[in-house]
């Protein structure tokens, strides 16, 4: 062969471009966050300064601690929900309505959040509940749950059901066989679904957003409204510590979740 | 007998299992998605909320406004227009992602096995960083006072910032950098899939490497491209944070026009049937595709 066919010329430099893309503008604002001087062109010295700022600002503080305790809460209880289903459809045969109870579950993932952001509004109104940190709460479970679910259940789908059965031999009853033998090999999948629900509910902007009450606000609500003075330096700080914590948590969900294959 | 008592209890606890998520989900979104469809049937209250007497008007204004004096119905294009506006947007930004994405994909598809995950995990990362953070850091970038003009100042390319930030395009660009990971992932799925061999096939048989594209590699993945362009089209249409930031508030869509009316004019029943319009169009697209489908397994 004079030259290998399936090598396309420029698909090379374009994924280069695309990395680019996708990676360049997080950098900017990260560079930004330490630069002294509010200007672009001039750079003054690396400072902390913006991250001290923005950590003394009560606002800040109120909303950071808003976004952490819905996220711990939205995340664990999610994954318990989603381990639940996930337990309940994939052992054993499939179900008469297999299809319809996954497809419930991915409900979220289909829906636009601006429709399921108004939905979830003027329902929380129609049965009279204060909308607060609670109603965030309920909202961040509902949209969780695919998210925790989907590396769940590809791990339990890796586990062989014969595990199971060989502890029942072994007269383990379901609970004990659930504990001792499928949740330790189901971790890795439901470490990595928690992570994942933990960091798609500290993103979360438009429907908290709709169904925080005032005083509940979570922290990309408090970005939102710093913005419309103008993008400020404090901004670039704030934004460079949410997408750290979202990469270091994917990056861990990656990580714990990356070989199926070796551990059942 | 027993076998069968013991079947029944299985039943019964699968289904315990699975009741918690059908219950939130069910409870919380199913319910509310129903109530918005009740809502776009009724009449607007004077101070917010609804009045409940059935009504078309929500519907109707989308394409007529009452006229002052005269109290009759007037055409009014401006909620087409954002309706249009959205639709071509969407169009766009799924346009340059499949530029970028279906290379980007294929480069990917042909790496080593080992080194294809840490690829497609560096296209995931992005996409897991708040979408708010991801808008604000390009505008950060595109606005007249960003880096991108700062440069071509400096070069003395242009004197005066060229206008980038809160211009329809910049609308497109935010659009097609929020949802570039989903065109690139389906794409490679449907080209790991595929025989390379294939191409050397067609080579063998005195196609160019452009032929062997056109006639082989497309059409051998395109269910991979539909279903790319769906999951960035989609979202895109529905998309309220990018053009809010980038649009500077001049750039409506679908999604700012709902929001609106449950947070500026108050009109809900206006805003459910929006709602209710924009989740139409989405299942008429997800039909037309799923047709398309079952038509290519025939």
């Amino acid at each position: 062969m004079k030259y290998a066919i399936n090598e396309y010329p420029g698909t090379k430099s374009i994924t280069l471009l695309c990395m680019f893309i996708l990676y360049t503008p997080l950098l900017v604002i990260s560079l930004y966050s330490f630069n002294s001087l509010r200007s672009i062109t001039t750079w003054g010295e690396f400072t902390f300064d913006w991250y001290i700022k923005a950590f003394n600002n009560p606002a800040i503080q109120d909303a950071t601690m808003n976004s952490l305790l819905i996220a711990v809460l939205a995340s664990s209880i999610a994954t318990i929900i989603a381990l639940a289903a996930a337990m309940g459809l994939l052992r054993g045969a499939p179900l008469k309505r297999q299809k319809l109870v996954v497809g419930m579950i991915n409900l979220p993932l289909l829906l636009p959040e601006i429709v399921v952001a108004v939905a979830t509004l003027i329902f929380f109104i129609a049965i009279d509940m204060t909308l607060g940190l609670g109603t965030v709460l309920i909202a961040h479970i509902v949209f969780c749950i695919p998210f925790a679910y989907l590396p769940i259940s590809t791990r339990l789908k890796d586990i062989k059901q014969g595990f199971d059965e060989a502890a029942y031999d072994l007269y383990a009853s379901r609970w004990q066989s659930f504990i001792h033998v499928t949740l330790p090999m189901a971790m890795p999948g439901i470490m990595s679904g928690l992570m994942l629900a933990f960091v798609v509910s500290l993103d979360d902007f438009i429907i908290a957003n709709m169904v925080a009450g005032p005083g509940s606000s979570t922290l990309p609500m408090t970005i939102y409204s710093m913005l419309r003075i103008g993008l400020t330096p404090e901004i670039n700080a704030i934004s460079t510590l949410l997408l750290l914590i979202s990469i270091m948590f994917v990056t861990a969900s990656w990580w714990v979740n990356r070989s199926p294959k070796s551990a059942s | 007998m027993l076998n069968k008592l013991k079947q029944l209890q299985d039943q019964h606890i699968r289904g315990g299992l699975i009741s918690p998520s059908m219950f939130m989900i069910g409870f919380f979104l199913v319910i509310p998605i129903l109530i918005v469809l009740v809502y776009s049937f009724l009449e607007s209250g004077t101070y917010g909320g609804v009045e409940w007497t059935f009504s078309l008007d929500a519907y109707k204004q989308f394409f007529f406004e009452e006229d002052f004096l005269t109290e009759e119905l007037v055409f009014n294009s401006a909620y087409i227009e954002i309706f249009s506006r959205s639709f071509l947007q969407a169009c766009t930004a799924t346009f340059l992602c499949l530029l970028i994405g279906f290379p980007t994909a294929y480069f990917i598809a042909t790496r080593p096995l080992k080194t294809q995950s840490l690829w497609l995990f560096a296209i995931t990362i992005p996409y897991w960083v708040n979408l708010l953070v991801r808008t604000i850091a390009m505008l950060f970038i595109i606005r007249d006072q960003g880096p991108i003009n700062e440069f071509l100042m400096y070069l003395n390319w242009i004197d005066t910032p060229f206008k980038l930030a809160y211009t329809p395009f910049a609308v497109s660009l935010g659009l097609f950098y929020s949802f570039l990971p989903f065109m690139v992932l389906p794409l490679y799925a449907a080209l790991s899939r595929f025989d390379m061999s294939m191409l050397t096939a067609a080579h063998d048989l005195y196609a160019s490497r452009w032929a062997a594209l056109r006639y082989v590699l497309i059409p051998s993945v395109s269910h991979g491209i539909a279903a790319g362009c769906l999951l960035v089209f989609i979202p895109s249409l529905g998309a309220f944070i990018a053009p809010d930031i980038l649009g500077g508030g001049k750039q409506l869509m679908i999604g700012n026009l709902i929001a609106l009316q449950f947070q500026g004019s108050r009109n809900w029943p206006f805003g459910s049937a929006t709602a209710i319009i924009l989740l139409s169009i989405i299942l008429i697209t997800l039909y037309i595709f799923s047709l398309r489908k079952k038509g290519e397994q025939k």
